[in-house]
């Protein structure tokens, strides 16, 4: 974050005298948000126009400029992918996992994701004074318990402690390298039209689990988090046909919608989504139904979405199925030359619709 | 899910078009009341499958969009209190009152909580006993009966650091008003199933009898849609009018009269402001005076409260279905979810954000 | 306006003020729900639920009907599967 504070101290100049001159323009119009909003980290449009004109404005560069889940690095005669996430999820704990595990396996996924084994991670702590040791020992053992999982080591790290009442009891960051092999080629910008969209599994279920035990909507139910390190289940896909998996990506924040948006939006393609393959367990239904959510927008950690070559498709599946993280996966929609930067849905009932992207985050619908 | 799943197939819709299809011979207007409804027919597509005599117009019931700009501003005044915990509906934070919406109260650090129902408001006014807790009452007739009854529990339990800022709004004033309006194109109505189904269809009958025009009182699912849809094109083929029961599992003439008996208890008929159409009179709830104390807007002293509408936004228009959203010059511009104008754009049943949303122009 | 979910009844309780209250299941997910409006519910029984009220029982004959109009136009009429626009 150190790189970033220039920018701060331009926005907050910028903030009490807006005339102030000379130096890099705040490129996000200040009269629109004077202050950062909730719904600039929610994965959505504020996240992406916060991303693309202040950060990726600020940093240029070509690697950064592929806008995808990690970067892919030249180094010598190797590919290394690189890719950091900061976890700020509330509770810590929830069913079926932590922010520990989930700070392990999201960012392993990002390196898989961009077609990498995952080798390393670095780990950062932001723990709020008054954090109970025992918690902070739980949430540890439980990295430690996914690093190994995964079969990643945890190499080096960083511990600031804040303030009561400046941190939500932990934040953790971490960082993972990986390893890409020779004929793998994973970018957003291969998705092209007659390709296929792959689906690993059943949708919304970490974040319907995180809502279960948000104070003041708890709902009982048996779901427990799908947080899941997805590197094996990559390394069977680019095992099996390497050079026809032209997209890999986890659908985190924002859900199945968003991802599927961005992925469009940077290959300039249309997706055509079918809603009725498209798994999802009952309970995951009956909350949303109950929450007034769209189970495409909702987060995901432990599901990939794989954008392959038709051919290959079948011969995908079957390895996706073969895999313990896969077995339930399906083939949800196509790429298509029409409506390019849109996703289009066609309903169980065979009307069709847009699927934007989220404005926002997604409240609960009441009335 | 069951009486859910069983509504959304995909091959009994498409019989339910067909009749439409070999039924239409010539154009029709048809509104539907309810967002609700709104929100399913273009998220499942469905205004894309029929016939084009069809036109549905999407008319004023979303409590979220017709809430006047004075009570969110009072809402907001209230909520930046540092004693009170502001409690609400979800839909309600994103709605653009003059300066700020209530997210943007909570980012400041007001204690704003999304509340999935009154009941929970209660419940954390009684875990607070040392904050004022404040509850957001907006809806129509379906909601009022579970506003009642917070508002009488807080009474019957002492729950005294509670309040409500209300504004009730009721739907046949506003099919009144829409049919009153010399603009007004509207030949059949889709009547919202769940206010029916606390209220009953008797109210309505006068209103088809008086204007001459279909009702039919239709549910939620895609093929309650499309056939409440069937069944008010099949009345104006006929050239019937009258009041029928699409949505008969769940509504019945008389209405659920447990729910009513409590409403009345607690609230009294009062002319109401309409976000953008203006004041309907005797359209809408207001506590009686027995349950004055627990009125938000007296304790915290905001009544007094005034706003002025955006201009150039045509919300008022779209709900009484004289233009769709994509006429709006702003919409999608100076317009978007984003940066609302109106709150339409905002609200998960708003026309203008459905329309946005699922691609509609 | 009004989401209204349709959900069965697993419990019906009454609580310390006498109201009768009850946990609904909506697809294996349940919620306490208010259900003073409709206090004639069994369990096993599904209610229509507005912000956590049953507001209506669900008429179980009623909701055939319209699968009854179906299977008379199947039967009238040959199947007429529609084309949406792409």
């Amino acid at each position: 974050m150190r790189g970033l504070l220039p920018i701060r101290a331009q926005l907050m100049a910028n903030d009490t005298d807006p005339d102030l001159s000379g130096g890099m323009a705040c490129p996000i119009p200040i009269s629109d948000y004077p202050t950062v909003q909730l719904a600039h980290g929610g994965g959505g449009r504020l996240s992406q126009m916060l991303i693309e004109e202040m950060f990726v404005a600020a940093f240029d560069n070509p690697v950064l400029a592929q806008l995808h889940d990690g970067a892919i690095l030249d180094i010598g005669a190797n590919r290394l992918a690189l890719s950091t996430d900061s976890y700020v999820v509330h509770p810590l704990f929830f069913p079926g996992g932590d922010i520990g595990s989930l700070a392990v396996h999201g960012t392993v996924n990002d390196v898989a994701m961009c077609g990498a084994r995952p080798i390393a991670l670095s780990a950062g702590f932001i723990i709020e004074e008054g954090l109970p040791m025992e918690d902070l020992w739980r949430i540890v053992r439980s990295m430690s318990d996914a690093a190994h999982g995964a079969g990643v080591a945890v190499v080096t790290g960083d511990t600031k402690v804040v303030d009561r009442g400046k941190g939500d009891g932990i934040y953790i960051n971490t960082t993972g390298i990986g390893v890409i092999g020779d004929d793998v080629e994973i970018s957003p910008h291969r998705a092209r039209p007659g390709d296929v969209v792959l689906l690993s599994g059943a949708i919304a279920v970490h974040g319907i689990t995180i809502m279960s035990v948000r104070e003041g909507l708890e709902f009982e139910t048996r779901l427990e988090t799908d947080s899941a390190a997805l590197h094996t289940l990559t390394a069977a896909l680019l095992e099996r046909r390497g050079r026809d998996v032209h997209v890999l990506r986890d659908p985190t924040r924002g859900g199945v919608a968003s991802t599927l948006n961005e992925i469009a939006a940077q290959a300039g393609v249309g997706i055509r989504l079918d809603e009725e393959p498209i798994p999802i367990d009952e309970e995951v239904r009956g909350a949303c139904e109950i929450l007034g959510f769209d189970p495409l927008y909702v987060a995901n950690e432990g599901k990939c979405i794989a954008i392959v070559a038709r051919e290959a498709a079948d011969e995908l599946l079957q390895t996706m199925r073969g895999h313990p993280l896969g077995a339930r996966a399906a083939i949800v929609g196509e790429v298509v030359e029409e409506h390019p930067g849109k996703v289009f849905l066609r309903s169980r009932i065979g009307g069709l619709r847009v699927v934007d992207m989220l404005s926002g985050e997604q409240l609960p619908r009441i009335c | 899910m069951r009486y859910v799943d069983e509504y959304r197939g995909g091959e009994d819709a498409g019989r339910l078009l067909g009749a439409i299809r070999r039924t239409v011979t010539k154009p029709w207007v048809i509104m539907e009341i309810c967002g609700g409804q709104t929100h399913t027919l273009i998220k499942a597509g469905i205004d894309r499958m029929l016939p084009e005599e069809i036109t549905l117009v999407h008319g004023p019931g979303c409590p979220v969009c017709v809430t006047p700009m004075r009570l969110i501003d009072q809402a907001i005044a209230i909520a930046r209190r540092p004693e009170v915990i502001f409690t609400s509906f979800g839909d309600m934070l994103r709605v653009p009152g003059s300066n700020a919406d209530l997210l943007k109260v909570k980012s400041e650090g007001g204690d704003v909580r999304i509340v999935y129902s009154p009941l929970d408001a209660v419940k954390i006014a009684h875990a607070n006993p040392g904050r004022q807790v404040v509850f957001f009452a907006v809806g129509f007739e379906t909601t009022a009966p579970a506003n009642a009854m917070a508002v009488w529990r807080a009474e019957r339990a002492g729950v005294e650091n509670f309040s409500v800022l209300c504004s009730h709004v009721l739907v046949p004033p506003a099919m009144e008003a829409i049919l009153g309006s010399p603009d007004h194109r509207v030949q059949g109505f889709l009547a919202a199933g769940h206010v029916c189904t606390v209220m009953g269809y008797w109210q309505y009958e006068p209103i088809a009898d008086r204007h001459r025009i279909p009702v039919i009182v239709t549910g939620f699912e895609p093929l309650d849609l499309i056939q409440g849809t069937y069944m008010a094109i099949a009345a104006l083929e006929e050239g019937r009018h009258g009041v029928e029961n699409q949505y008969s599992r769940s509504v019945t003439r008389e209405g659920n009269t447990a729910a009513q008996q409590l409403m009345t208890e607690v609230f009294e008929t009062a002319d109401r402001e309409w976000r953008g159409i203006g004041v309907i009179p005797g359209s809408g709830y207001r506590l009686r005076e027995s349950f004055t104390a627990f009125d938000a807007s007296l304790r915290f002293d905001v009544a007094d409260i005034e706003a002025t509408e955006s201009e150039e936004c045509i919300a008022g228009l779209i709900m009484q279905g004289i233009e769709r959203p994509s006429a709006c010059p702003a919409f999608g511009t100076r317009c978007t979810p984003e940066k609302p104008l109106g709150a339409p754009m905002v609200s998960s049943e708003g026309a203008c954000a459905a329309y946005y949303q699922y691609g509609r122009s | 306006m009004c989401l209204g979910v349709p959900g069965q009844v697993v419990e019906v309780s009454t609580d310390v003020l006498g109201m009768s209250m009850g946990r609904v299941s909506f697809g294996g997910v349940v919620k306490e729900v208010c259900l003073a409006y409709t206090s004639d519910v069994q369990v096993g029984e599904y209610v229509i639920v507005h912000v956590g009220f049953a507001i209506s029982k669900i008429d179980e004959e009623e909701a055939g009907k319209v699968f009854e109009l179906l299977r008379q136009m199947g039967e009238l009429e040959e199947l007429d599967v529609p084309q949406p626009e792409a």
